[in-house]
C-alpha cells in the first residue's frame, strides 16, 4: 500500500519543483523582450485602469453618496490596483503566452535546451507575476499621488500583488493549457475574469448583495485580494488580513501543479 | 568509434498509433546519419525522442551512453537541435536569437557574444546581426536556427528536415555549411525526403515508412546492392508492359512500374539491354542515367518520395509520386 501511495506523492512533489533556477531564465527571456516591447504594453495597462478610475470616481462618483464613510472615489481605487494587476497577469499568461507556445513555438525551442517544459511554465507564471506586481504597483504609485493612499501599510501592497500576479497567472495558464484556439481565451474573460472583476468588491460593497451572493464572492481569489489592499490602503489592519492572505496563498499552492500538467499534457504526446 | 545514440527495439505510439515500429540503429561520433524517408514515415518522431521531446514507449534509446528517460537534462546539454519549423524569437534581432539561446544553457554573456560573433561570421550572417528576425529571408531564417543549434559547442547536432521549403541556392549553401561542420568533426543527424540531400551529406542511413526500417546502409551501398548501377526508364503502353519485362528478364535485376513508365534496373553494364531495346519491335522512347536513392525508395516500397512542395527541383523531373 504504502509503496503505491509513495511514487504518487513524489509526481505530486514534482510540480513545485520547477520553481528553479531554469524557470528564471525563461523569465529572464521574457524580461529581455519585455525591455524591447514595454511601451506598446504601456497602455493596456496602465492608462486603462486610470480612465476607470476617472470615469467612474469623478464621473458615477458624482452620483454616489460617500461609501463606508469615503469617497467613491477612495473606495474603487484600492479596487483598480487589484482588478488591474489581475487583468495585467491574466493576459499575459493567456493571449501572449498562447502565442509563445502556439504561434512562435518558443516553448519547443526552449524544451530543446536543458529547460524542460514543466520549467517553461513556471517561468511563465514568474514572469505574468511580475507583469501583474509592475502594473499594480504603477497604479498605487499614482493613487497615491493623487491623495488615494493615506496609510503606510500601503508599502505591503506588492506583497499582496504577488499573491495576485501568482494566482491569475496561473487561473490564465491553465486555459492555455486547454483551449484549442486563441479565441476560445473570451470564455475565460467572460466566463471567469469579468465577473471577478464585477463581484469582487471593487465597485460596491458586498453587502449590499443577496447573502448567497456574499458567500459565494469569498470563492473569488480577487474578492480577497481586494479586501487585502483597500485595508491596506486605508491602515484598516487586523488578523482577519492574515486569513485572506492565507487563503490566497492555498489557492496558488493547490492549483500549482495544473497549469503544468494541462501544458504536459498539450505539448508531450 | 564510440556510439553517439543507440536505438534498440525503439517503439512510439500516439493514442494507440504506432508511429515507429521497434525500430533499432547504431550512429557512430563524427557521423553524418540520415533518416530518409517520406512524410509521415515517423523520421520526426524517431529524432522527437532522441532530443529528448517526446517520451519513448518501448525499447531503449541511448544518447551519449545516458538512457533518455533517466538524464534529459544531461542529454540536451551536448546536443544541438534544428526543428522542422523556425521558432526563433521574432520580436528579437539576429544577434539577440543567440544570445537568448546562449542563455538557456548557463553560458556565460561574453562567452555567448564571442560565439555568436563567430557563427554569424560562419553562416554568412553578420551583415544582418542588428536587423529584427521577422525581416531577414527563409533562407536565412534556416541558418540562423541551424547557427543558434551550435550555439552551445555541441557533440551532436540534429537538424529535422533542414532544407524543406527553401530554394535551390539557399539549401546548397546549408549544404556547403553542413559539409564544413561534418569537416570539423560534429555529429549529425539528418531527416529528409530529399534523396539528393540524403545521398550528397550522409555517411549512413536509415530508410524509414510507416515506422519501420526499409533498409540501412551507405547511400552509395544501397543504391549498388538494391538496384545496381544504372537505371533505364522506358515509355511503354500498359498492354505491352509484361512482354517487355519478360524478354528482359535476363538481362535486369529488377524493375518498378509507375504509372506510364517503366524502371529497369541494371546490375552493371547496360549496353547489352539498350542492344536489346533496340532491337525489339515495342514502340517507346526511353533514357538511361545511374541509379539513385529514389530508385532505391520506389522499390522497396512501391510508392516515391513526396515532392509535393518541391515543382521544378531538378531531381524531380522523374520522380513519381504515386
Amino acid at each position: 500500500m504504502k509503496a503505491a501511495v509513495t511514487p504518487k506523492l513524489y509526481r505530486w512533489a514534482s510540480y513545485y519543483s520547477p520553481v528553479n533556477r531554469w524557470a528564471l531564465k525563461v523569465f529572464t527571456r521574457n524580461l529581455f523582450v519585455f525591455r524591447k516591447t514595454w511601451t506598446t504594453n504601456l497602455a493596456f495597462n496602465i492608462v486603462e485602469p486610470l480612465l476607470y478610475l476617472a470615469a467612474l470616481g469623478a464621473g458615477l462618483g458624482m452620483l454616489v453618496e460617500d461609501v463606508e464613510g469615503m469617497s467613491y472615489t477612495q473606495f474603487i481605487a484600492p479596487g483598480i490596483v487589484a482588478t488591474s494587476a489581475m487583468w495585467a497577469a491574466a493576459a499575459e499568461c493567456s493571449y501572449d503566452s498562447f502565442v509563445r507556445m502556439y504561434y512562435q513555438k518558443i516553448y519547443h525551442a526552449i524544451v530543446a535546451t536543458p529547460i524542460n517544459l514543466q520549467e517553461v511554465v513556471a517561468g511563465e507564471l514568474l514572469y505574468g507575476t511580475f507583469k501583474s506586481v509592475l502594473s499594480g504597483t504603477v497604479i498605487t504609485v499614482v493613487i497615491a499621488a493623487l491623495g488615494l493612499v493615506p496609510s503606510p501599510w500601503a508599502l505591503l501592497i506588492p506583497a499582496v500583488l504577488v499573491l495576485n500576479g501568482m494566482a491569475f497567472s496561473q487561473l490564465a495558464m491553465i486555459w492555455t493549457g486547454i483551449v484549442p484556439k486563441i479565441d476560445n481565451f473570451a470564455y475565460f474573460f467572460t466566463l471567469v475574469i469579468t465577473p471577478m472583476f464585477l463581484f469582487s468588491g471593487v465597485f460596491f460593497p458586498l453587502d449590499v448583495l443577496p447573502v448567497i451572493l456574499q458567500q459565494l464572492a469569498w470563492l473569488l481569489p480577487l474578492y480577497h485580494i481586494v479586501v487585502l489592499l483597500r485595508s491596506l490602503t486605508l491602515g484598516l489592519v487586523s488578523a482577519d488580513l492574515i486569513f485572506h492572505a492565507l487563503w490566497l496563498l492555498v489557492f496558488i499552492l493547490i492549483i500549482f501543479p495544473l497549469p503544468q500538467y494541462l501544458m504536459r499534457r498539450r505539448l508531450i504526446k | 568509434m564510440p556510439v553517439v545514440v543507440e536505438a534498440q527495439n525503439l517503439q512510439k505510439y500516439y493514442n494507440g498509433f504506432q508511429a515507429v515500429a521497434g525500430i533499432d540503429f547504431k550512429i557512430q561520433k563524427g557521423q553524418c546519419f540520415g533518416i530518409l524517408g517520406p512524410n509521415g514515415a515517423g523520421k520526426t518522431t524517431v529524432v522527437a525522442m532522441i532530443y529528448c521531446f517526446h517520451p519513448v514507449s518501448g525499447g531503449k534509446l541511448t544518447v551519449f551512453g545516458n538512457d533518455v528517460n533517466n538524464d534529459p537534462r544531461t542529454i540536451k546539454k551536448r546536443l544541438g537541435v534544428v526543428p522542422q519549423e523556425n521558432n526563433l524569437d521574432l520580436e528579437l534581432s539576429v544577434r539577440e536569437n543567440l544570445l537568448i539561446y546562449a542563455s538557456y544553457y548557463g553560458i556565460k554573456r561574453d562567452v555567448a557574444e564571442k560565439r555568436a560573433r563567430e557563427l554569424l561570421y560562419f553562416f554568412g550572417l553578420s551583415a544582418k546581426a542588428d536587423q529584427e528576425v521577422d525581416k531577414i529571408s527563409g533562407g536565412m531564417k534556416r541558418r540562423l536556427t541551424i547557427a543558434r543549434g551550435l550555439i552551445h559547442t555541441p557533440d551532436l547536432l540534429i537538424l529535422d528536415e533542414p532544407t524543406t521549403g527553401l530554394d535551390p541556392q539557399s539549401r546548397r549553401l546549408i549544404w556547403e555549411h553542413l559539409r564544413q561542420l561534418k569537416k570539423n568533426g560534429l555529429t549529425l543527424i539528418l531527416t529528409t525526403h530529399y534523396l539528393e540531400e540524403a545521398s550528397h551529406l550522409c555517411d549512413d542511413l536509415i530508410i524509414m515508412d510507416r515506422g519501420v526500417i526499409l533498409d540501412e546502409g551507405k547511400p552509395g551501398d544501397l543504391i549498388k546492392k538494391q538496384v545496381g548501377t544504372k537505371v533505364v526508364e522506358v515509355d511503354l503502353e500498359p498492354a505491352q508492359r509484361n512482354a517487355l519485362i519478360n524478354s528482359m528478364d535476363t538481362l535486369i535485376s529488377g524493375y518498378q512500374m509507375a504509372e506510364s513508365t517503366i524502371y529497369l534496373f541494371i546490375p552493371e553494364d547496360e549496353t547489352k539491354v539498350m542492344k536489346a531495346l533496340n532491337n525489339s519491335n515495342f514502340a517507346h522512347t526511353y533514357q538511361v542515367r545511374p541509379a539513385n536513392l529514389e530508385d532505391v525508395f520506389l522499390k522497396l516500397t512501391g510508392r516515391g518520395l513526396s515532392y509535393e512542395e518541391d515543382a521544378g527541383y531538378e531531381s524531380s523531373s522523374y520522380a513519381k509520386t504515386l
